[in-house]
């Protein structure tokens, strides 16, 4: 077994990227990631792979379509004002059918906002986020080593189905440190080749790498094999993390470091009796939507808490069905939720409050 | 075991070290830690904090409500801090640079001249470990040899030099708990 | 001479956040002064970067706002275009200039856009912790170029005015030093003179401040400002490079 190191989860994202066989990063600053471009710029060097400021998010998404296109594993990162400025060439490698991974350690907004964690980007990051039908899968660690597994296995989420892939952190995951393992060491030799990429065609076939289809009957038939692949995601990379949900009266829903202090409330609620139960959806898309709609056959509600003002819970809801209640708490703008908080609201809620 | 910690100071005064310090020698005892650190321009001259949690179950919320000691090097940081320590909870006090009274008679307040002890020692920048030691010295949170284990693994190698005057400061302060 | 500096009746009386010896304070004193001077407080417009002047818009007692990283020359266009008799500058940072806002600022000395630059190069990304800016110095470390920039990797520094020059729409264009007061008289001159060129309508107006970030070179003020003398001058020369009515006006 490999020793476990103390890390800051900006860093254990990147080292866990060059672990998988990532080369090429592409960023430009913009707290609170700046030490995953720094850990970069300085490792990258050292494996013969490449770390490039770009002079701006627009650029650097650019250069990760580059790279993706001619076969890289690649990948950038950013927060909240930067992923805005990324999502047209996200767009373009959802529909060009590239594979790399995005980071986005969220910040509070909109606009400039802040720098303290938020979890506002949730309806950009699972709906798409720029122009078109398309999506990516979301990948929300709660911890510095989870934030390292997922990002191992976004590359091949990525390379799977030839699309971006997101982890979504927030400014408590990238700033905090834990103790991490790095459980895999893949070269870049070692990867599968990828057949469709443009490296020069030698001996074949040119291939283009291309999301222009101006036949409407062409591009929707583009949308229709995306929608298959959206599709096969639902049914096979949905993860979750559930706890006491067995005999639970109340299910409490909650994603990332919220899902931690959700952790904190429900153990609080249960010394004092009540019966407590969580779900952690750990893909946000694709969401967990079967556990959910199962709980809510049973729960008398769920409360679903999120540190922005209510952007996951429409999913709970769709999920639910209206089987059962379901009730939101949240805190925003950087400031994050205590345990006494929601502790004190579900008692209100369970003493029938309102 | 569990303790929850906030360290907190100017910014300059090593706190984020002293609290790395504990959450590595944490888990190389085989504990589940976490170290959060405030970030941001109010880094810059202003105050700084970071903190730790040493448990043995795994780790919920990283984010401290109500810990159970906070080691405070400056005035700002002890009247941000020392209202939210727990009942009972042990508040460390940085008496060279704090004369004012943290108006907590529910703690175990430990005043630890940590500047002081400092400049005795040659180097006003190791106040951070003397109040380091105080704490490992009154708690037992982990044993003094994982601290001096966890510099040697972590500090860079410019630093490896001080390790033999930081242990001093260490045995300085755990002498006064 | 006077013997107290008084605070120019454009600087708002509020602390300024600046790291100590930061040159941005005085750049932002020497735009009140040429405000109060031109008598233009109540006509002037300020758009404040995203950097560590960001918060400009609490330091003067002007009109501002506050632009998204890179776009101020954008918004300074859209203001200017609704509000042509208005005196409006931009105050943008080398990330947000250089880098980013590259386009941006290009095409508004392109369209000779009637607005002044405040463009203030410190070699670094302040705000956000001291990265490699389009500014860097070959060979400078920086905390994403840890080895040192390397031109055959990074290319060199960007020499804003002289590339600007290219361009006809771009009325006026300088480059000052703040490393001694005879520096910092002549910087105030340009700054004057960028304000009349906008005042005549004759088009675009840029003055590149050499500017300092002691904080994140890792150097006592006064080194800092040695620094710029001898390290960023040589690569950087200053001067006039450009004034449209000197040369004779617009060309054709
Ligand atoms: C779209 C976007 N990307 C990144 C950032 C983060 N950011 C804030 S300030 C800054 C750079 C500032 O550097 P510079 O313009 O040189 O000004 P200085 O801080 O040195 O004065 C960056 C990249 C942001 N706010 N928005
Ligand atoms: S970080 Fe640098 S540019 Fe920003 S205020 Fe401090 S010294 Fe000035």
């Amino acid at each position: 077994m490999t020793e476990k190191i103390l890390m800051k989860g900006n860093e254990a994202i990147a080292e866990a990227g060059i672990r998988v066989g990532c080369r090429y990063f592409f960023g430009y600053p913009i707290t609170p990631q700046n030490e995953l471009p720094a850990y970069m710029s300085r490792r990258l060097p050292e494996v013969q792979g490449t770390f490039l400021q770009a002079e701006s998010e627009v650029a650097a998404i650019n250069m990760v379509y580059g790279a993706a296109g001619a076969g890289g594993r690649v990948m950038t990162s950013s927060s909240s004002p930067g992923i805005s400025l990324k999502q047209e060439g996200i767009s373009y490698l959802a529909g060009s059918e590239l594979p790399c991974v995005i980071v986005n350690i969220t910040r509070g907004g909109p606009g400039l906002g802040g720098i303290q964690p938020a979890q506002s980007d949730y309806f950009q990051a699972t709906r798409g986020g720029g122009h078109g039908d398309y999506y990516t899968p979301v990948l929300a660690p709660q911890s510095v080593q989870e934030a390292v597994d997922l990002t191992m296995d976004a590359f091949d989420i990525a390379d799977k189905y030839r699309n971006p892939v997101l982890v979504l952190g927030d400014g408590m995951i990238g700033q905090m440190m834990e103790p991490v393992e790095f459980k895999k060491e893949i070269t870049p030799d070692q990867l599968p080749e990828k057949k469709w990429a443009t490296n020069g065609a030698a001996g074949r076939k040119p291939n283009i790498i291309n999301s222009l289809r101006l036949q409407p009957e062409k591009l929707e038939e583009l949308n229709l094999k995306l929608q298959e692949k959206y599709m096969a995601m639902k049914k096979a990379e949905v993860r979750y993390e559930t706890d006491n949900i067995e005999d639970a009266e109340y299910i409490l829903v909650a994603f990332g470091t919220t899902a931690r202090i959700v952790k904190s409330a429900a153990d609080m609620a249960r010394e004092v009796g009540m019966k407590v139960g969580i779900i952690r959806p750990i893909t946000l898309f694709p969401f967990p939507e079967d556990v959910i709609a199962k709980a809510s056959e049973k729960a008398r509600f769920i409360l679903t808490v999120e540190m922005s003002l209510g952007q996951m819970v429409e999913d709970v809801r769709l999920s639910a069905k209206g089987r059962c209640p379901v009730y939101f708490q949240g805190r925003t703008g950087g400031v994050v939720p205590k345990p006494g908080e929601i502790l004190d609201n579900l008692k209100r809620l369970a003493g029938g409050g309102k | 075991m569990k303790q929850e910690v906030i360290i907190a100071g100017f910014g300059g005064q090593g706190v984020m070290l002293l609290g790395q310090l504990l959450a590595n020698a944490g888990m190389y005892e085989g504990e589940n830690v976490s170290w959060m650190p405030s970030y941001g321009p109010e880094m810059r001259g202003g105050t700084a904090n970071c903190h730790v949690i040493v448990s043995s179950e795994p780790v919920a919320s990283p984010y401290i409500v109500e810990p159970d000691t906070a080691i405070v090097m400056s005035l700002p940081s002890m009247e941000k801090f020392a209202p939210q320590v727990k009942k009972g909870g042990l508040l460390l006090i940085n008496s060279t640079l704090i004369e004012k009274d943290p108006g907590r008679s529910d703690l175990d307040i430990l005043k630890v001249p940590a500047n002081k002890i400092a400049n005795e020692l040659g180097n006003t920048r190791i106040a951070n470990m003397v109040a380091l030691g105080a704490f490992v010295g009154r708690t037992g949170t982990v044993k003094m040899e994982t601290i001096i284990e966890a510099m040697e693994k972590t500090l860079p190698k410019r630093h490896q030099d001080f390790i033999p005057l930081n242990t001093e400061a260490l045995k300085r302060g755990a002498e006064l708990a | 001479m006077k013997l107290v500096a008084k605070r120019p009746k454009a600087l708002a009386e509020k602390p300024m956040h600046y790291c100590p010896g930061c040159t941005h304070g005085i750049t932002h004193r020497l735009i009140a002064e040429v405000i109060d001077e031109m008598d233009i407080q109540e006509k002037t417009i300020g758009i404040a970067p995203v950097g560590c002047a960001v918060f400009a818009y609490d330091y003067f007692n002007i009109d501002m706002q506050q632009a998204a990283h890179g776009r101020a020359p954008a918004v300074a266009t859209g203001i200017k275009r609704v509000l042509p008799e208005n005196f409006v500058f931009t105050y943008q940072g080398d990330g947000d200039l250089a880098s980013i806002g590259t386009a941006e600022i290009v095409h508004a000395a392109m369209r000779g856009e009637k607005f002044t630059v405040v463009f203030i190069n410190n070699a670094i990304y302040g705000m956000t912790g001291g990265q490699m800016a389009p500014t860097t110095m070959v060979g400078q470390k920086t905390a994403t170029s840890p080895y040192g920039r390397e031109a055959a990797h990074a290319g060199y520094p960007m020499r804003v005015v002289e590339m600007l020059a290219t361009l006809p729409g771009a009325a006026y264009l300088a480059r000052v030093g703040l490393f001694n007061n005879r520096e910092i008289k002549k910087a105030k001159k340009a700054l004057r003179r960028s304000f009349e060129i906008q005042e005549k309508g004759l088009g675009f107006s840029l003055v590149e401040f050499l500017s300092t970030c002691p904080t994140n070179w890792g150097m006592a003020p006064l080194d800092a400002l040695k620094w710029v003398e001898e390290e960023m001058v040589p690569y950087y020369p200053l001067g006039v490079i450009r004034d449209i009515e000197e040369e004779g006006g617009p060309k054709k």
